[in-house]
C-alpha cells in the first residue's frame, strides 16, 4: 500500500512537472518574441524591454526555467499585466466560488443521481425504467450552456423565481444560496444522469449477488435489501467517477460563470484570453491542473483503502 | 466484430428505438449540412436592419438577430459549421491517435513508456484549460478550433488502441505471422489495424457531440469560429444577449445543438450496443 501511494504521488509530481514545462515552452512555440506576445498589441520598444527584464528573457534559458520552477514553487505566478497584481491573489480570489459552484453541482448529482438510480433499479425493465434512461442519456449529452442559458431564462427572465447574475450580496447566505441554484444545477446535470445510470448498472450487478440472495432468503424486506445491502456497495465506484469529473465540471463552470456573471476561475480565464493576459491564463492552468492532480490521486488512494480488491490486487 | 456499416449492424441498431431516433436526427443534420445553400431561404450573412429581432413569421419562421439576419439560415449553416469542424478534428485526432497508439503497443518499450507519460500528462490538465491556454498563445478562430480538439482527444485515442494493440500483440494469430517471418509493417497493417480500427471508428462516432459542444461552447464565447461565420454558438451568444427583449432567438438557437448532441449520442450509443458493448460509456464532459 505505502509503495502504491508513493508511486501514485511521484507519477502525479513527474506529471506536473512536464505540464509546467509544456506551459513555460508554449511562449516559445509562437512566432515572435514571448514578451511581444504577452504584451500583446499594447507593446511599444519600451515596456517590451522592461518586461523582457522582468521576465528574465535576456537570461540563458536554464537560468529561466530554474527561475520559473523556483518561484512557481514559492506560490510566485507572476503578475497581471494589466492591473500589475500578483496572480496567485486573483486565483485565490476566485477559487472559493468556482469550489462551491461544483461541490454543489456534485451534490445535486449525489443526491438526483442515486435516487433516480434506484428508481430504475426497484422499476427494473417496467416503462419508468425506460424514461429514466432516456432522460438520463438526455442529461448527460444535452451542453451545460445550454442548459445554464434555459434555465436563466425560464426561471430568473420569466418567473422572476431567482437572480439571473452575480454571487449574492457579500454576507448575505441567503442571497448567495439563491444565486447559486440555477449555475450548480446547469453544472451538475450532466452528472445526475451518468450516477444515475451508474448506481442503476453497479446495483443491478450487486442485487444478482448471492449475499443479497441470501438477505431475501432471510425474508428482509425489500427496502432494507435495495438500500442497505446493494446501495451501500454501488457507492464506492462512484468515488473514482466523481475525481474524474472534476476536469468536466471544471471545463462547464467556465461556461456556466460566463452565462451567469458569477465571479470565478472560469471568468477569470476568459477575461484573461480575450487580453491576452498570460501571466493570468497560465496561472490559472497550473493551479487547476495541480488541483485536479491532487483529488485524482487522492480519489485513486481513497479507493485502494477502501476496496479490498484493489488492494490484494496492488498488494501483488 | 462486425464493422459499423454492415447490414447486421444495421440491424441491431434500427431495432432499438433511440439508436433509430439517433439514425433520423444526425442524418437530417447531415442533409441540413450538405444541402444548405439550397435549404437555407436567406443569405446567412445578409444584413435587413430594418427587420432586426423579429419573432416567428411566415418571412423568417425562426425571426431574425440584432443585424436583422435570418435565424433559420443561419443555423442550418451552423450545421455545416459545426459538422465539418466536427469531422475534420475527429479524424485527424483518430488518425494521430491510431499511429500514437500502434507505436506505443507494438513498439519498444521505453518508447511506450515515454508516450504514456506525454500522454497522461495531457490528460491530466482539464479539458477547457487546455484549450483557452492553446487559445491565448495562437489566437481564435477555425484552424485553432482544430487544433485544440485534436490535441485534447488524441490521449484516449492512443490508450485506447494502444490496449487494443498489446492485447493482440501476445495473441497466436500474430505469433504465428511472426513465426513465419512477416515483417513489422505487414503485421501491422494487415493484422493488427483491421482489428483496433473498428473500436476506434465507435468511439470516434461518439466524440462527435463533444465536438459540436465544444465548437459551439467556444464560439459561444467568441472564442471559437470567428464572426460573422455562423455557429450554432454566435447565434446563441446573439440570443443570450436580448435574452430579456426577444427570447425567441435564444430558444431558436439552443434547439440544434441539443437535438444534435442528442441524435449523436443516441446513434453512439446504439451502435456501441450493437457491435461491441465492452467499450466504456457515454460520460459527461
Amino acid at each position: 500500500m505505502l509503495s502504491y501511494a508513493l508511486q501514485r504521488v511521484g507519477l502525479a509530481l513527474v506529471i506536473l512537472i512536464v505540464v509546467m514545462l509544456a506551459m513555460y515552452g508554449m511562449v516559445f512555440l509562437v512566432p515572435g518574441d514571448p514578451a511581444s506576445v504577452a504584451l500583446g498589441p499594447r507593446a511599444t520598444p519600451a515596456l517590451k524591454a522592461l518586461l523582457t527584464e522582468r521576465m528574465g528573457l535576456d537570461q540563458p534559458v536554464l537560468v529561466q526555467i530554474w527561475r520559473f520552477f523556483s518561484h512557481t514553487l514559492q506560490g510566485d505566478l507572476g503578475v497581471d499585466v494589466w492591473s500589475k497584481r500578483p496572480v496567485l491573489d486573483q486565483i485565490a480570489e476566485a477559487f472559493p466560488h468556482t469550489l462551491i459552484l461544483g461541490i454543489v453541482a456534485l451534490g445535486w448529482a449525489l443526491v438526483l443521481g442515486i435516487a433516480l438510480g434506484v428508481i430504475s433499479v426497484v422499476y427494473q425493465g417496467r416503462w419508468v425504467d425506460r424514461v429514466l434512461g432516456v432522460v438520463s442519456v438526455s442529461f448527460i449529452s444535452v451542453p451545460s450552456f445550454v442548459v445554464a442559458i434555459y434555465l436563466l431564462l425560464i426561471f430568473a427572465v420569466w418567473l422572476h423565481w431567482l437572480p439571473a447574475i452575480g454571487a449574492g450580496k457579500p454576507g448575505d447566505v441567503t442571497s448567495q444560496i439563491k444565486a447559486l441554484i440555477l449555475p450548480s444545477l446547469a453544472v451538475g446535470i450532466g452528472w445526475v444522469g451518468y450516477l444515475a445510470r451508474m448506481v442503476r448498472a453497479s446495483m443491478l450487478e450487486i442485487m444478482g449477488a448471492n449475499h443479497v440472495r441470501t438477505a431475501r432468503a432471510f425474508g428482509l424486506p425489500e427496502r432494507r435489501v435495495v438500500l442497505r445491502y446493494a446501495l451501500r456497495l454501488a457507492i464506492v465506484p462512484t468515488i473514482s467517477v466523481i475525481a474524474m469529473g472534476l476536469g468536466s465540471i471544471l471545463s462547464s463552470a467556465v461556461f456556466v460563470e460566463t452565462v451567469f456573471s458569477r465571479p470565478g476561475l472560469g471568468t477569470l480565464i476568459t477575461g484573461a484570453v480575450f487580453k491576452r493576459n498570460y501571466p493570468v491564463v497560465m496561472g490559472t492552468v497550473l493551479v487547476t491542473t495541480a488541483f485536479y492532480l491532487l483529488v485524482i490521486t487522492a480519489a485513486d488512494l481513497l479507493i485502494a483503502k477502501l476496496d479490498p480488491r484493489v488492494r490484494d490486487a496492488l498488494a501483488d | 466484430m462486425p464493422w459499423p456499416t454492415s447490414p447486421r449492424a444495421l440491424k441491431a441498431l434500427l431495432a432499438d428505438p433511440m439508436g433509430a431516433m439517433g439514425l433520423v436526427l444526425v442524418s437530417l443534420f447531415v442533409i441540413m449540412a450538405l444541402a444548405a445553400p439550397i435549404l437555407a431561404p436567406y443569405d446567412p450573412l445578409a444584413l435587413n436592419v430594418r427587420a432586426k429581432l423579429q419573432g416567428l413569421s411566415w418571412a423568417h419562421w425562426l425571426g431574425t438577430d440584432q443585424l436583422g439576419r435570418d435565424t433559420l439560415s443561419r443555423l442550418i449553416f451552423g450545421a455545416r459549421t459545426a459538422l465539418s469542424i466536427s469531422v475534420t478534428a475527429t479524424g485527424i485526432a483518430g488518425a494521430i491517435g491510431l499511429l500514437l497508439g500502434l507505436i506505443a503497443g507494438y513498439g519498444p518499450r521505453w518508447l511506450d513508456a515515454v508516450l504514456v507519460l506525454v500522454l497522461d500528462s495531457v490528460n491530466a490538465l482539464p479539458m477547457m484549460m487546455l484549450a483557452l491556454a492553446i487559445i491565448t498563445v495562437i489566437g481564435p478562430g477555425t484552424f485553432t478550433l482544430i487544433l485544440v480538439v485534436v490535441l485534447v482527444s488524441i490521449p484516449s485515442y492512443a490508450r485506447l488502441i494502444r490496449a487494443q494493440t498489446l492485447s493482440l500483440r501476445r495473441a497466436e494469430f500474430i505469433l504465428a505471422e511472426r513465426a513465419i517471418g512477416a515483417s513489422t509493417p505487414r503485421i501491422l497493417l494487415r493484422h493488427l489495424l483491421p482489428n483496433v480500427l473498428g473500436p476506434l471508428v465507435i468511439v470516434l462516432s461518439m466524440d462527435i457531440p463533444v465536438v459540436i459542444m465544444l465548437e459551439a461552447g467556444l464560439s459561444y464565447l467568441n472564442l471559437g469560429v470567428k464572426p460573422p461565420m455562423p455557429s450554432w454558438g454566435n447565434v446563441l451568444y446573439d440570443g443570450y444577449t436580448s435574452i430579456r427583449t426577444s427570447p425567441t432567438l435564444v430558444i431558436a438557437a439552443g434547439a440544434p445543438l441539443v437535438l444534435a448532441t442528442l441524435g449523436f449520442t443516441f446513434l453512439g450509443e446504439g451502435l456501441r450496443d450493437a457491435l461491441d458493448p465492452r467499450l466504456a460509456s457515454t460520460r459527461p464532459r
